[in-house]
């Protein structure tokens, strides 16, 4: 049972840390999902793997599994949980005012004007109101 | 004795309360949320008072003894960061009421107490795994209080923040396990007394999983090579959240000196002090690398946000050097730059509202109003914040540089530090120039209209009292030097002294119910 968990605690790291390296949101927070659910596996391995024992106290019992982990995996669960929700409403924002979908915004989160009129400007002069070439510029 | 949980739950209840009071207006949530910051400070001062007798206070949450339950210890050192947080967070305060900036968006007084509350209760744990979740629950007030007022820039940067600090929080996750599948518990005290008898063959996993929880503090304190989100994230909110972000660095610094200061202590056998080199390195190296964004950047903000990145790297420095007397001028340090950074984040904010449409952009503009007395402030923050004489930023190096006399490394440290004020210098003075004496002509500004709408306004009262009353801590550290050293001093022994620490969390035992 060892080598299995390590192998999918393995593939769930592996797949989680590639996802996140994408360069669009969505797959950055499906890879953030892949890692939380590998850490989640592997800190319910660390409280040893043991088959049908309690966690709580029972006279009957012979052994027990540890109740700590199994706590810690709760509320990494729900911490986890929240931040992705937040992170997707987050990613969805990022989505409707940048008007693309990639982590770095491309360029045009660079001011307030609306997108139409930027990329007017630029089209007419490179010198447009663009951050980056601004500080290019400088 | 119930002196060391107040700090964590003064602020929870107080955001309870700040959160139904929205519907009696924003008047309520304000008058409440200053007087639970200004019972926070009065709170403080008691902490700091109860602190200073050298004894630990523990506290049983839920009456379960120590490596059982969860444990809030405070000390000389956690007294001293809850006190520079609540000071802090009453100017950032006033600020934002002053400002109006908490009217951009909901729940702004909410998210800033839960931020309270998730500070203090990272700097009075003594559980890792509640330090994790204290980390969350900061971290998660802080994306709100982030993109809190909205605009594509925040956006953007509360994205990268956010996901990096999820990152941060899957590998906190991961250490935590590592090290609690080895040493069988989560009590830092518990832990510090289970390393010092590791069996030989466990030393290198214990050794990993500290370094991997060494990288997690490190991007919460913005270190070479996890600093980059801090420069766009800090210059793209509103001033009073970036003004209060300021103690966030500072977090993951406290909890290098606690956790691993603690756990691999002098008394941790093999893996005594073993991450040392690594703090030290990485310090000369966000410092070289901080003064090179100072001088490179293109605006105040992210100007000032690299100053911030300094003062952590100059901090970094001092608890690396792994003496009593470093780590003593490192907390000094820490009030100095918490508060400076903090104030000069405010100024900046004035200062860019003072150009309209220029901003805070590296440009010439007109004179803005007011301009003799917030160049003065500009003056007189840059002095203090790259540490020139006479104020405290300059007692704190001196005290820095004087303790790496002893270290074997002490040139290069004081070559890169010396090296670093003087880049920082030099461009402060550049900027200084540039805004306020590089002006264009008078006559210009009446006929040529801006190019849009964005009028310069002059500050009012409040907001420039609040930075002015963070700027006065660094005059006061300087006249009330020999007292601020010898408390610091003492909470630096006091943290040294880890075999005390762990006696004293073991060996507290739970309160006997009267009934018995």
């Amino acid at each position: 049972m060892e080598w299995l968990i390590a192998l999918v605690i393995g593939v769930l790291t592996a797949a989680g840390v590639y996802l996140t390296l994408r360069a669009r949101t969505f797959p950055v927070v499906l890879g953030l999902t892949l890692l939380a659910y590998a850490v989640n596996v592997f800190l319910f391995a660390m409280g040893r793997l043991t088959i049908g024992q309690p966690a709580v106290i029972n006279p009957a019992a012979t052994g027990y599994s540890d109740p700590l982990p199994q706590a810690l995996v709760l509320t990494a669960i729900v911490i986890a949980f929240g931040m992705t929700a937040f992170l997707i409403v987050l990613a969805l924002k990022a989505q409707g005012e940048l008007g693309n979908d990639h982590v770095d915004g491309l360029d045009h989160a660079t001011d307030e004007l609306p997108l139409e009129i930027n990329n007017i400007e630029k089209v007419k002069n490179n010198k447009s109101l663009d951050f980056n070439s601004q500080e290019a510029n400088q | 004795m119930h002196l060391a949980a107040w700090p964590v739950f003064l602020p929870l209840i107080a955001s309870f309360i700040v959160l139904f009071a929205k519907a009696k207006g924003l008047l309520w949530q304000r008058v409440i949320n200053l007087l639970a910051i200004s019972g926070l400070i009065l709170l403080s001062i008691g902490l700091i008072i109860e602190s200073s007798s050298g004894v630990h206070q523990v506290y049983l949450l839920g009456n379960w003894p120590a490596p059982f339950g969860i444990v809030l210890v405070l000390d000389q050192l956690s007294a001293l960061m809850v006190a520079i947080t609540s000071v802090l967070a009453l100017a950032a305060l006033a600020y934002a009421i002053a400002t109006g900036t908490d009217k951009t968006g909901a729940h702004f007084h909410v998210m800033f107490l839960i931020f309270i509350f998730g500070l203090n209760g990272a700097f009075l744990t003594g559980d890792l795994f509640n330090l994790f979740v204290f980390f969350e629950v900061l971290l998660l007030a802080s994306y709100g209080l982030l993109l809190h007022g909205g605009g594509r820039r925040r956006t953007k940067a509360g994205l990268h923040y956010v996901i990096i600090n999820m990152v941060g929080a899957t590998l906190f996750l991961f250490a935590v396990g590592t090290l609690y599948g080895i040493l069988g518990t989560l009590n830092i005290a518990d832990m510090a007394a289970k390393v010092a008898v590791l069996p030989q063959q466990d030393a290198a996993i214990v050794a990993a999983a500290g370094l991997l929880l060494l990288v997690v503090f490190c991007i919460k304190a913005a270190i070479f090579p996890l600093y980059l989100w801090l420069p766009i994230a800090y210059s793209n909110t509103a001033a009073a959240v970036a003004a209060l972000f300021a103690i966030m660095t500072k977090v993951g610094l406290y909890a290098i000196i606690r956790v691993h200061g603690t756990v691999f202590s002098e008394s941790a056998g093999s893996l005594a002090n073993y991450y040392m080199p690594w703090l030290l390195g990485l310090g000369l190296l966000t410092l070289i690398l901080a003064a090179f964004g100072v001088m490179a950047v293109t605006n105040l903000r992210q100007q000032v946000a690299y100053l911030v990145l300094a003062s952590v790297a100059t901090l970094l420095i001092a608890i690396g050097l792994n003496n009593l007397s470093g780590l003593s001028a490192g907390l000094y340090y820490i009030i100095h730059s918490t508060l400076i950074a903090g104030g000069f984040f405010l100024l900046a904010d004035i200062i860019s509202r003072g150009r309209g449409s220029f901003d805070d952009r590296f440009e010439r503009s007109f004179a803005m109003p007011g301009a003799i007395l917030i160049g003065s402030m500009f003056m007189f923050g840059a002095i203090a914040m790259i540490g020139m004489p006479p104020l405290s930023g300059f007692f704190g190096k001196v005290l820095i540089l004087d303790a790496s006399l002893e270290h074997q490394w002490v040139g290069l440290i004081i070559a890169v530090v010396l090296v670093a004020g003087f880049i920082m210098m030099v461009t402060m003075a550049r900027t200084g120039m540039l805004l306020f004496y590089h002006v264009l002509p008078a006559d210009e500004a009446d006929n040529k209209p801006t190019d849009n709408d964005v009028t310069r306004t002059s500050p009012n009262r409040i907001s420039i009292v609040a930075v002015i009353s963070l700027f006065a801590v660094s005059p006061l550290l300087v006249i009330f030097a020999q007292p601020i050293t010898t408390f610091t001093e003492s909470a630096a022994a006091q943290q040294y002294d880890s075999k005390r620490y762990i006696e004293s969390v073991l060996s507290k035992q739970p309160v006997k119910s009267g009934k018995e």
